[in-house]
């Protein structure tokens, strides 16, 4: 994983969710969650792994892999949430150009992981897909998708966000 | 607020039901997942399901199976099969099955998030249209009528008012228009529903048997009269008495009628004691009722007496945008009736009823949507299902001249005959010359449908 995406990364999701972001150390993926068929990996079973890394003050665990992510129902996720629980996973997998047999774009990829990453942040916090399309929480299902979504969450979407992270401080 | 979407996920792999409610979750869904057919089928009548999505293989019942025991309670149902072995064969079976769509394990997430989208709108539209129909319904109906032609809605209106009093009503219009239909529904609008309608068709009966028919008699009134009989009007007590063809009664009956309507009160054939009327009278006619006065075929006091509220119901003709609901109408009421199931009818069909001139009316098209649904072979009315009666050229109401009748009549001869002219000429006692060149001036053509003015 290139710590300068991880960096950049801290730095946005500070702003947007106007909370204290810190990256831990990396973690190697865990190999049971290896599916060999496939060749990708299982990501409610990485979601299961970092469960056992939350650091005590965080409210959220924010996980960033290379690897290309799946569940056993869909040929591909670009990440996954716990849906109002504590953990998220993203991939750079599909994100990148390359993976499309395009040349490297590395402010798209990062604009791209950038709204991924509110994206599942937004589930952890309870929100399902909006279907306002200049929404973070759109569904996207293609990188069309991601990139034509909005990059922020709308007013009612971010109201809830605000909401819980008000909440949470406070206790 | 909307409703939530259900879903039930039917698979018997833990790790399939788990990951696919979450992910459907995460997209606003409520989803409830179960292990097998038994357990479906137990839930199904917990709520209304919007979609389920089936595993093809499972233990005991299969995902087909179960899809047909669903479809045998619920057969709306939108079922989409899930198989991890695609074979093209089980695909078709799926599909002819009737499932909604087949997908193979794992999914593309971009196509099962599209058709389950596509299906929530489908519901939605399908939800819309259910509710959109029942406020036309509401808006467009008095009892037993439909319509959405502005005069007719105004008569519905007008008809609701009159309904609430109990004024004298004289309902005119064509033979079909519904005149009698309109009586009903005043009679059901009004704090009389409770009390008897009573129809007396003045048409029908002899002047005497009229007169008995409306007043009754005491026994021993008149030979045959062996037992003491109540009237239409003692019978339509507190209700209503409907007087249809009112303009058929001869003068003498027109002036007992008057008198009964003036005093409120008559007396039995043969009897002396009075007997006060309550009900309310609403009476029709399809005769120009201000032509027979001039004719001094009917008394112009009882017309005005008849005449409180007047309601003029338009042919159907002039009102050709009720058509389509008419036929919907009346395919739903013989459905029901004939235990039939047609959906509709065809645009072709449509076409036909639309350029038709119906001298008879909404009766007269109800009477081909009864046959046409009797012997429609698919569930669409189709234009070969339509028949309508031949009408010869210039034979509807509106005929006048001698001549338009001896064209009618030369078109009807020629069509018994299969437009033989020798059979023809016989017919009608002229000679064939005479009949070709009548043919000519007439301009009479052998045609299915009677040519349109």
């Amino acid at each position: 994983m290139d710590p300068g995406i991880l960096q950049w990364l801290r730095k946005e999701m500070g702003d947007c969710l106007m909370a204290t972001v810190q990256t831990m150390p990396s973690i190697p993926v865990p190999p049971e969650s290896f599916e060999a068929r496939r060749n990708q990996y299982y990501s409610t079973k990485i979601l299961k792994e970092m469960l056992g890394d939350v650091p005590q003050d965080a409210l959220k665990l924010l996980g960033v892999t290379d690897e290309d992510l799946c569940i056993p129902i869909l040929t591909y996720v670009f990440g996954e949430a716990q849906v109002g629980g504590t953990a998220a996973v993203v991939s750079l997998a599909r994100l990148r150009q390359e993976h499309y047999g395009l040349t490297p774009d590395r402010p798209l990829l990062l604009e791209r992981l950038r709204k991924e990453s509110l994206h599942e942040l937004g589930h952890t916090f309870g929100l399902i897909h909006c279907p306002l399309r200049e929404c973070v929480m759109y569904l996207s299902n293609t990188v069309v998708d991601v990139d034509t979504r909005g990059g922020d969450f709308c007013r009612g979407c971010r109201t809830v966000v605000a909401s819980k992270t008000g909440t949470e401080r406070r206790g | 607020m909307e409703k939530k979407v259900n879903i039930m996920v039917v698979d018997d792999e833990e790790i399939v039901r788990a990951s696919l409610t979450s992910w459907l979750e995460e997209d606003g869904y409520r989803v409830e997942a179960v292990e097998s057919g038994r357990k479906a089928l137990e839930r199904l009548p917990e709520r209304e399901w919007d979609l389920m999505l089936v595993d093809l293989k499972m233990p005991g019942m299969d995902g087909i199976q179960l899809m047909d025991e669903v479809h045998k309670t619920a057969p709306e149902m939108l079922v989409i099969i899930m198989t991890a072995y695609a074979t093209v064969d089980t695909a078709v079976k799926a599909m002819k099955k009737g499932a909604y769509d087949y997908f193979v394990k794992p999914f593309n997430p971009d196509d099962i998030s599209l058709t389950i989208r596509k299906i929530v709108d489908h519901h939605k539209l399908v939800r819309e249209n259910l509710f959109l129909r029942k406020e036309l319904k509401k808006r467009y109906n008095l009892r037993d009528m439909i319509s959405k032609n502005e005069k007719m809605l105004e008569i519905f209106d007008l008809a609701r008012t009159v309904a609430k009093s109990g004024s004298t009503v004289l309902i005119q219009g064509e033979s079909g228009t519904g005149k009698e239909l309109l009586a009903r529904a005043i009679h059901d609008e009004s704090p009389r529903m409770d009390a008897p309608f009573i129809t007396v068709s003045c048409a029908s009966l002899t002047e005497s048997l009229l007169e008995s028919e409306l007043f009754g008699h005491e026994k021993g009134a008149f030979t045959g009269a062996t037992v003491l009989n109540r009237g239409k009007l003692e019978l339509a007590k507190d209700g209503t008495l409907f007087l249809d063809e009112i303009g058929d009664i001869s003068l003498k009956l027109q002036m007992d009628l008057l008198r009964v309507l003036e005093e409120r009160e008559f007396r039995r054939v043969g009897g002396s004691e009075l007997i006060p009327i309550n009900s309310r009278i609403i009476a029709a006619t399809n005769r120009d009722l201000t032509a027979a006065i001039a004719e001094e075929r009917f008394r112009a006091d009882l017309y005005y007496r008849l005449n409180v509220i007047s309601i003029h119901i338009p042919p159907l003709r002039e009102r050709r945008e009720d058509i389509p609901l008419l036929v919907d109408h009346f395919i739903e009421k013989f459905n029901i009736e004939m235990g039939k199931e047609i959906r509709g009818i065809s645009e072709g069909a449509v076409r036909i009823l639309m350029s038709n001139d119906w001298p008879g009316n909404a009766r007269e098209l109800r009477n081909v949507i009864e046959r046409a649904v009797v012997v429609a072979k698919g569930n669409i009315v189709t234009e070969a299902d339509i028949s309508l009666p031949s009408v010869p050229p210039g034979a509807d109401h509106r005929t006048k001249s001698l001549e338009e009748i001896e064209k009618a009549h030369i078109w009807m001869v020629l069509n018994e005959n299969q437009w033989n002219i020798v059979r023809s000429a016989l017919a009608l006692g002229i000679d064939r010359v005479t009949l070709y060149n009548k043919i000519k001036k007439f301009g009479l053509k052998k045609e299915r449908v009677a040519p349109k003015e």
